[in-house]
């Protein structure tokens, strides 16, 4: 009889092609996502050796994170010199090598790791990789995926594998049920919070649990996207009937009998009884409160009912580091969560912009008016889910509401379109990222749910949303 | 990829912890589709001020740092976002190693990729090398890949792990890509395994 595996070895060993005598493996990727920053070099790199694409069927590329994100954006004007030339060089780059191609043009278009799943690139036991952190993900499908390096996206556009050496397993368990108000998003920083943005280093999560069981396709997104976050190589979930139901009838989901070939072989893709795990970690999901950031780390998390804390609360190399983050973020130790006033709300990113998300904010926004003099914007993270927000009236709620309802792109999430925060500018916003400068220079942002974004665009502070619901 | 030789020169102390790569080079300046020329705008924001001139008491615009090839790091240097322009950034600027009690694991692979060594160190040893740091431009310490070995400017010598595959590839200054093309026919027997296996792939 074979060991117990976990889910993790389960996919590993499904993928390994080549494995030296030292542990070092060739890891076969079965899906390449590709997006305008981390890839100009890469091509360069194949195209100065003469390769070519090794599986160009297997390789998708969309632009993401330079596109403006307002009406008219065909028009180059829109974008810096720069951006257009990432953009001009993907588009060059998918043409010449014949992969897949969604351009700014194609209603497809949106954040890569929300097109992947939702075009049905992404299946359960999969291997994906992208040049880009938040490839984690796609492992709400239980697939194993993570982010590269450019040096390694030439290795796999090359080679289709990637030299890898396993990581550890970890085991996060998330028991009992959420209270209302409490979204997958409190779950993932609450995480964080626990274990610190080093606590997952070397491991592959597998996040598992009542709580996440209870999770749509949606949710699991969320809580997989910020497993790099937490310093995890990648983190998954079980594929069960909630994914299976996403992925039937995707566009480049199996069809017909090879769906149900495929199913026989999804439904293997658990961890076996008594598998072993380095570290496990649990949280019980009734316990999960609405969170926030305070500071400059995601690990800086905090309920909303919490206070600022202070240097002195901690220990070691993060007391500098919080009294820096406090600096940073114009606060006071002690200060009421609550009682910080918020200049912006931006809703969207990979961790938060499909259309589930956006209905949340619905819940919360809808027949009210944002806080006056509030900058808010929603930026939905495909054209489709902007098409299907449409279809459902939600855009008409949102714009009621009086926030902006964008073109799908990255936007906020990082500063490297025009949708930037300027000096000093405080941001409630459902992106996965509050470094210092992450939203603009000297931005300020406060990590938090959809429906907590949409709570503080109608207060015009941080605010618990189950003081509205 | 240029050999890693036996580096003797100037570590800086940068204490902080959880430095990410935003703070290593800012996004504004991963819009170049080069792979060179990132070395002027290493940790940016923490070394300029928005006029672009020289914030003074940033580690590596002190006179007695602006040479440095090593940094001593404080725990989980690179975390954040898979951006191969850190490292890049870091190479431009000179330095060829970087010590930490622990690095994220994206930069950590990046780091290899571009000829930097990253070391990961016990947190006493860390602190060892740190106040060495402080010292300034006289207090030279050795890097010895081949050995493994740090000395400080004292002549004390700290051992470092490094995996044994990543070692030789740095050592060596190899191709990853015409590494593993060498193994091309084990490749091509995956895929015909796979395909047979999991035809919807």
């Amino acid at each position: 009889m074979t060991a117990p595996k976990t889910l993790y070895d389960k996919i590993w060993d499904a993928h390994v092609a080549h494995e030296a005598e030292d542990g070092t493996c060739l890891l076969y990727i079965d899906r390449h996502l590709v997006h305008e920053v981390t890839s100009p070099q890469a091509f360069e790199g194949l195209r100065m050796a003469g390769r070519k694409v090794h599986a160009p069927d297997k390789t998708i590329a969309v632009p993401d994170h330079n596109v403006p994100t307002t009406a008219g954006r065909e028009d180059p004007a829109q974008m810096t010199e720069e951006s257009r030339i990432q953009v001009a060089a993907l588009d060059k780059n998918a043409k010449e090598f014949g992969v897949h191609y969604y351009p700014v043009s194609d209603v497809r278009q949106g954040i890569v790791h929300i097109v992947g799943p939702e075009q049905g690139w992404t299946l359960p036991g999969m291997t994906v990789v992208c040049g880009d952190s938040h490839t984690a993900t796609h492992g709400a499908f239980g697939a194993l995926a993570h982010g590269i390096g450019t040096s390694e996206v030439e290795h796999v556009l090359a080679t289709q594998t990637l030299i890898q050496k396993k990581s550890k397993n970890m085991k996060v368990e998330i028991t009992g049920k959420l209270k209302p108000g409490v979204t997958a998003k409190d779950i993932t920083l609450a995480v964080i919070g626990e274990t610190g943005t080093g606590g997952g280093t070397g491991y592959v999560i597998e996040y598992c649990g009542e709580a996440i069981r209870d999770l749509s396709m949606e949710g699991r997104m969320t809580v997989c996207n910020m497993a790099i976050e937490g310093g995890a190589r990648a983190g998954l979930i079980a594929p069960d009937e909630t994914t299976f139901e996403y992925v039937k009838g995707r566009p480049h989901a199996p069809k017909g009998a090879q769906f149900e070939q495929a199913l026989e072989y999804w439904k293997t893709l658990f961890t076996d009884e008594g598998a072993h795990f380095d570290k496990v970690v649990t949280l019980k999901g009734e316990e999960i409160e609405p969170v926030v950031t305070w500071g400059t780390s995601p690990e800086d998390v905090l309920p909303i009912s919490g206070v600022v804390p202070s240097p002195s609360d901690f220990e070691g190399g993060k007391v500098d580091a919080a009294a820096r983050s406090i600096d940073y973020m114009g606060l006071t130790p002690g200060q009421k969560l609550t009682d910080i006033e918020i200049d912006t709300v931006f809703i969207g990113s990979c961790t938060n912009g499909r259309i589930e998300d956006l209905r949340a904010v619905a819940d919360v926004v809808k027949g009210k008016k944002i806080k006056d003099g509030m900058r808010a914007m929603i930026v939905p993270g495909s054209g489709l889910v902007r098409a299907q927000a449409e279809e459902e009236g939600l855009a008409e709620i949102f714009e009621d509401a009086g926030f902006e309802w964008r073109l799908a792109g990255c936007s906020m999430c990082l500063a490297m379109n025009p949708d930037q925060l300027s000096e000093n500018e405080r941001c409630a916003s459902t992106s996965n990222r509050n470094f210092e400068g992450r939203q603009g220079y000297k931005g300020r942002t406060h990590l938090v749910s959809p429906a907590m974004a949409a709570a503080a665009a109608l207060t015009g502070k941080l605010t618990d949303v189950r003081d509205l619901i | 990829m240029e050999k890693f030789e036996k580096l003797q020169g100037i570590a800086a102390p940068m204490p902080l912890v959880n430095i990410d790569t935003d703070m290593i080079i800012p996004k504004v300046f991963l819009k170049s589709i080069a792979r060179t020329g990132f070395g002027k705008n290493l940790f940016d924001e923490m070394r300029y001020n928005r006029d672009g001139t020289e914030i003074e008491d940033f580690v590596l615009n002190k006179p007695q740092y602006r040479n440095a090839e090593i940094l001593i790091a404080g725990d989980n240097f690179g975390c954040g976002s898979s951006r191969e322009h850190a490292p890049w950034a870091i190479a431009d600027f000179g330095i060829k190693c970087v010590v930490s009690t622990s690095f994220a694991d994206i930069f950590f692979n990046n780091c290899f990729k571009n000829g930097i060594l990253p070391i990961v160190l016990p947190q006493e040893q860390v602190d060892v090398l740190m106040a060495d740091a402080e010292k300034g431009a006289n207090a030279r310490m050795t890097v010895d890949l081949e050995a493994q070995e740090i000395t400080t400017s004292d002549g004390e010598t700290i051992a470092f792990e490094v995996d044994a595959f990543k070692k030789h590839c740095l050592l060596e200054g190899l191709d990853d890509i015409g590494l593993t093309m060498e193994k091309k026919a084990s490749i091509d027997a995956f895929e015909a395994k796979a395909s047979a296996a999991r035809p919807w792939v």
